[in-house]
């Protein structure tokens, strides 16, 4: 393999293409600059190429290297310092799509709780969105199902059902509803909707029979040949092939893009999420990843090795802002706003968001609004991700049915946030907010980490383009991710209990700042506090430093270790610090208003989270 | 980004709209190019696919479905009577016979001898397609439908509900300030397009649709009378297929918004003519505004007027006529005084491209470039 010192990648998001630029730069990678523009799948352009040129232009300014000969992307670049006259081509070019909506699937399985939500944790984890999932006891009618299928468009359809071996009648049905309803595809016309099936081996004749003639059907290995687990590797890869052979071909200028790229276009989520596995996979940690945009919020997890991707299609902070105050009723919007607010001004501020989404906060209360939105908008994103991070495993699980079946009707949750190493936050809501203890408080109070955690934000939103760049040179990605992508909050330290106001809650001890940046400042070693409950505190402590802390939680508080067990463990430092949060798990604000703003407001000072609020 | 700025909503004397008029599948096409057609004219029409209904017909008979060839009375692709007899048992010694009726009119689609189920389809539903605006047939897509062309009045609203409908502008209000309330509403409101000031209230909204109005063209409503409007928190922006009774078109914002003047001056010139209006909108990609034709009648041949959502525009310049689209100058007019090319920080601390406004009470601001429009003619 020729030797790779200059990548370009880009993301075509829906509204905005960005590109980025890396290099090699001694022995590390590194990035260089970032460009963007317009994305140009819809009319007047109609081709996604004239926005990727436009940013790749951009780049080409800023960095100086030429890139571009016409509408042609240099390849094999000259080594950078290389004694030429001017720097030019790249080694490699990738990019990641979600323009025109991204991919939209429907999944189909036999029981909604088993195969059918194996099928969408296939999906959702290739970066699709499940806009239904159909079953046999999902409760509808066939012909309400039939209707269903034919309203919804989607990409593609993956149908499940059926352990090998086992029924075969009801897989049966549910191909004989998908050929009723004859579906079409959202973008093209003439040619079939692809369908894969990845159920029991037995039923694929009859499936195949069903379906091969009305739809362009595809068979892959079952997605759950037995109870005990799941298989979705398969499923997950044919989900890419077909995106790129089918939804990307037929979307206007992506044959034109795919020739250009080294590897196949990703759907933007596929790419982050397979960013987020290589990472804790890497470091050996369970990390919670976000993306809250302005149509949709992405979580990503990975517990106990498992992988999880769930998106909120209808929660974001534009086009969706609307859809947070339906779910999160305006009550609990209003609970994170530190002053009086009249409610039918909230409500006109948020729609009038809706309609002119790329508006931005102009003064603090607006700011503080959009903020507030956001603390629910993430609330309500990660709940739906604990609700589906649940059930089997992708690997091999000693267990008997009987487990199967007791973990199903608890829905134990994978999400252990005792357990949470690290919560990367990203998106123009948290990677834009103008303070970063802002980002912080907001993860904080969306997702409740419990025990001692690290947080940390995408700086510029390059985790679409890293995460395809980890698939074919894991080293350039890694790098880049550590050193230019993730910003590192700090710690939160957050003791789960209640107890009573300004009550001992927990005690903090740093018996050794080991590795400090800075020359040496306040607070020492040795340095201690106590932190009330009720009460949040910051310990500056900067980038890539790290100190040795000792944390004593109070009777009825636990950091992990149980109740009032100390806990002694390194934490990193990041921009914002250790954050100490003796504001209890759960939290609970009050209820009285002038309370509860008196209460945000006393936060808001301790952390410096906004500049007016003292 | 080179062109970090909204453009603004379309609010023009005479603008050359055509209107794509297509079937929801393929069908047949019922005019030709250089027709001209009215609002009314049916311009295509197709039968949907019917509904279907699948029948357990083996659970019916109680017997497996891989018998189930002897059983049955019809094959696939018979049409099928509601309650005629799709398959029936042989029964004991021809007695107790069991008998799987039709649930509905149709066709027999398929049986299967796996799930021992049948498929019927009922009969299509015929769709028609009308032109919407009065004007010429001016492209022909075949099978599929027509684009129709007419030199209009065409002013987009930034918010609707509800779909398609023609009808007379009618004023209820004197001034773009107004408040429209149910006072105002009464019998000469019947199959109108009613046009209000700065606000509907929801007693106003509700009155209107009892008195027959077809729809209401506004500055601003509050979200707690949409809400009881429509019966439900609206989630996300997608609207035009609501049935209630109206279309509501908001042309400024939520809340108390008074009409633009340009807006409420062109409307005005028009009272007592026809006007097309849709409240369809779509705030994703693609976006879609809610719109009001009114057709012209004099039709020049070579007009000057831009084409639909097709022009670029130069973007913003300085003396461009802009609208502060977002809090704490949220409606006012101004026009632009400089374009600092560096980032300024604004009081949120947030570093933004910024522009200087002269608003129209003569006071000089800075705002960021996101939170304006332009007014486009």
């Amino acid at each position: 393999m020729q030797e790779i010192n200059t990548i370009l990648a880009t993301d075509c998001g829906s509204t905005t293409t960005k590109a980025i630029l890396i290099e090699k730069r001694g022995e590390e990678y590194r990035l260089i600059v970032r460009g963007e523009a317009p994305t140009t799948v819809e009319s007047p352009f109609e081709d996604v190429t004239r926005g990727v040129l436009n940013a790749i232009r951009e780049v080409e300014e800023l960095s100086g290297r030429k890139l571009l000969d016409g509408e042609k992307i240099i390849k094999h670049s000259n080594k950078v310092g290389q004694s030429s006259s001017v720097d030019e081509g790249v080694d490699l070019y990738l990019s990641t799509s979600s323009a025109g909506g991204g991919l939209q699937m429907m999944v189909a399985g036999v029981v909604m709780t088993m195969t059918a939500e194996s099928a969408a944790r296939a999906a959702l984890g290739a970066g699709a969105i499940v806009m239904d999932s159909i079953a046999s006891n999902d409760g509808r009618l066939p012909h309400q199902r039939v209707e269903r299928i034919r309203k919804l468009r989607p990409d593609m359809i993956l149908l499940s059902g059926g352990i090998d071996g086992g029924t075969i009648s009801h897989v049966a049905e549910l191909a004989e509803l998908i050929g009723a309803a004859d579906p079409q595809p959202r973008f093209g016309t003439g040619f079939d909707l692809p369908v894969i099936f990845a159920g029991n081996k037995d039923a694929r004749e009859i499936v195949e029979k069903t379906l091969d003639e009305k739809t362009s059907l595809s068979i892959v290995e079952n997605l759950r040949p037995v109870l005990e687990r799941e298989n979705l590797g398969p499923a997950r890869l044919k989900i890419h092939d077909l995106f790129m052979e089918h939804v990307m071909a037929h979307a206007p200028g992506y044959k034109k893009l795919m020739g250009w790229t080294d590897v196949p276009i990703m759907p933007t989520p596929g790419a982050v999420g397979l960013l987020i596995e290589t990472i804790a996979k890497q470091e050996g940690i369970q990390v919670i990843g976000v993306d809250i945009g302005g149509a949709t919020t992405d979580i990503f997890s990975v517990f106990q090795e498992v992988f999880n991707r769930t998106v909120s299609a209808n929660l974001g902070m534009s086009y969706s802002i609307s859809n947070v105050l339906a779910e999160a009723g305006i009550e609990n919007i209003i609970r994170w706003i530190p002053f009086e607010v009249e409610e039918g001004d909230l409500r006109n501020r948020i729609r009038n968001k809706m309609i002119r989404p790329t508006t931005v906060p102009q003064t603090l209360k607006e700011l503080a609004f959009e903020q507030a939105i956001a603390r629910e908008a993430l609330r309500l994103a990660f709940e739906q991700h604990r609700s589906m991070a649940v059930g089997l495993k992708g690997i091999q699980q000693e267990r008997t049915i009987s487990d199967a079946f007791a973990q199903e009707a608890t829905g134990a949750s994978l999400v252990d946030l005792m357990g949470l190493d690290l919560l990367v936050g990203s998106g123009g809501i948290l990677s834009h907010a103008p303070r970063r203890v802002q980002a912080a408080l907001m993860l904080m109070d969306g997702f409740l980490p419990e025990g001692v955690t690290r947080l940390a934000v995408d700086s510029i939103f390059m985790m679409p383009q890293l995460g395809v760049l980890s698939t074919v040179h894991e080293k350039a990605a890694t790098e880049v991710f550590n050193k230019d992508c993730l910003i590192h909050l700090g710690t939160c330290i957050a003791p789960v209990g209640v107890g009573k106001e300004r009550g001992p809650c927990f005690k903090i001890r740093i018996s050794d700042f080991g590795f400090r940046n800075s020359a040496p400042r306040t607070p020492q070693s040795g340095f201690e506090k106590e932190v009330a409950f009720g009460e949040i505190a910051v310990i500056p402590l900067g980038i890539e430093e790290k100190a040795t802390v000792t944390i004593e939680p109070a009777k009825g508080f636990d950091v992990g270790e149980g109740k009032g067990k100390r806990v002694e463990r390194e934490v990193e430092g990041g921009v914002v610090g250790i954050i100490l949060d003796g504001r209890g798990r759960p939290l609970a604000l009050p209820q009285e208003k002038s309370e509860r703003i008196q209460k945000l407001k006393n936060w808001i000072e301790a952390l410096g989270i906004y500049p007016d609020f003292k | 980004m080179a062109h970090a700025y909204t453009p603004g909503l379309k609010v023009t004397e005479k603008f050359l709209v055509r209107k794509e008029r297509r079937l929801p599948l393929k069908g047949e096409v019922l005019s030709k190019v250089g027709e001209q057609v009215n609002c009314d004219t049916v311009v295509a029409k197709t039968n949907l696919p019917g509904n279907v209904q699948i029948l357990n017909v083996a659970g019916i008979l109680g017997c497996p479905p891989q018998d189930l060839g002897e059983y049955l009375l019809k094959k696939p692709g018979d049409t099928i009577r509601k309650g005629e007899t799709v398959a029936q048992s042989k029964g004991f010694f021809g007695f107790f016979k069991s008998k799987a009726p039709s649930p509905c009119d149709g066709t027999l689609e398929s049986i299967s001898n796996i799930t021992g189920q049948a498929i019927l389809r009922e009969p299509p539903q015929p769709v028609q397609v009308d032109a919407y605006i009065d004007g010429s047939v001016v492209e022909v897509f075949e099978r599929e439908g027509v684009v129709v062309e007419t030199v209009a009045t065409f002013i987009q609203g930034i918010f609707g509900v509800g779909g398609e409908i023609k009808g007379e502008l009618f004023f209820v209000s004197d001034k773009p300030d107004e408040i429209l309330t149910e006072k105002e509403i009464d019998e000469k409101c019947r199959d109108k397009v009613l046009i209000g000031g700065a606000l509907v209230t929801a007693p106003a909204v509700k009155k209107a649709i009892e008195k027959g109005a077809k729809g209401i063209v506004v500055g601003g409503i509050e979200d707690g009378d949409l809400k009881a409007f429509l019966g439900y928190e609206l989630g996300v922006a997608i609207t035009g297929s609501e049935t209630l009774g109206i279309t509501l078109i908001i042309t400024e914002g939520f809340g108390r918004m008074r009409m633009a003047d340009k807006t409420f001056s062109l409307l005005k010139e028009h009272i007592g003519e026809r006007a097309s209006i849709n409240g369809a909108t779509q705030i994703r990609a693609g976006v879609m505004r809610p719109e009001i034709i009114i057709p012209l009648d004099s039709n020049p041949p070579h007009s000057p007027f831009m084409k639909g959502g097709k022009e670029g525009g130069l973007g913003l310049v300085v003396g461009s006529p802009i609208r502060v689209i977002r809090e704490p100058f949220f409606g006012q007019l101004g026009k632009v005084t400089g374009l600092p090319s560096e980032l300024q920080t604004i009081e949120t601390e947030s570093k933004v491209r910024v522009l200087e406004v002269e608003l129209s009470d003569a006071r000089r601001v800075l705002l960021p470039r996101a939170n304006v429009e332009m007014i486009e003619g």
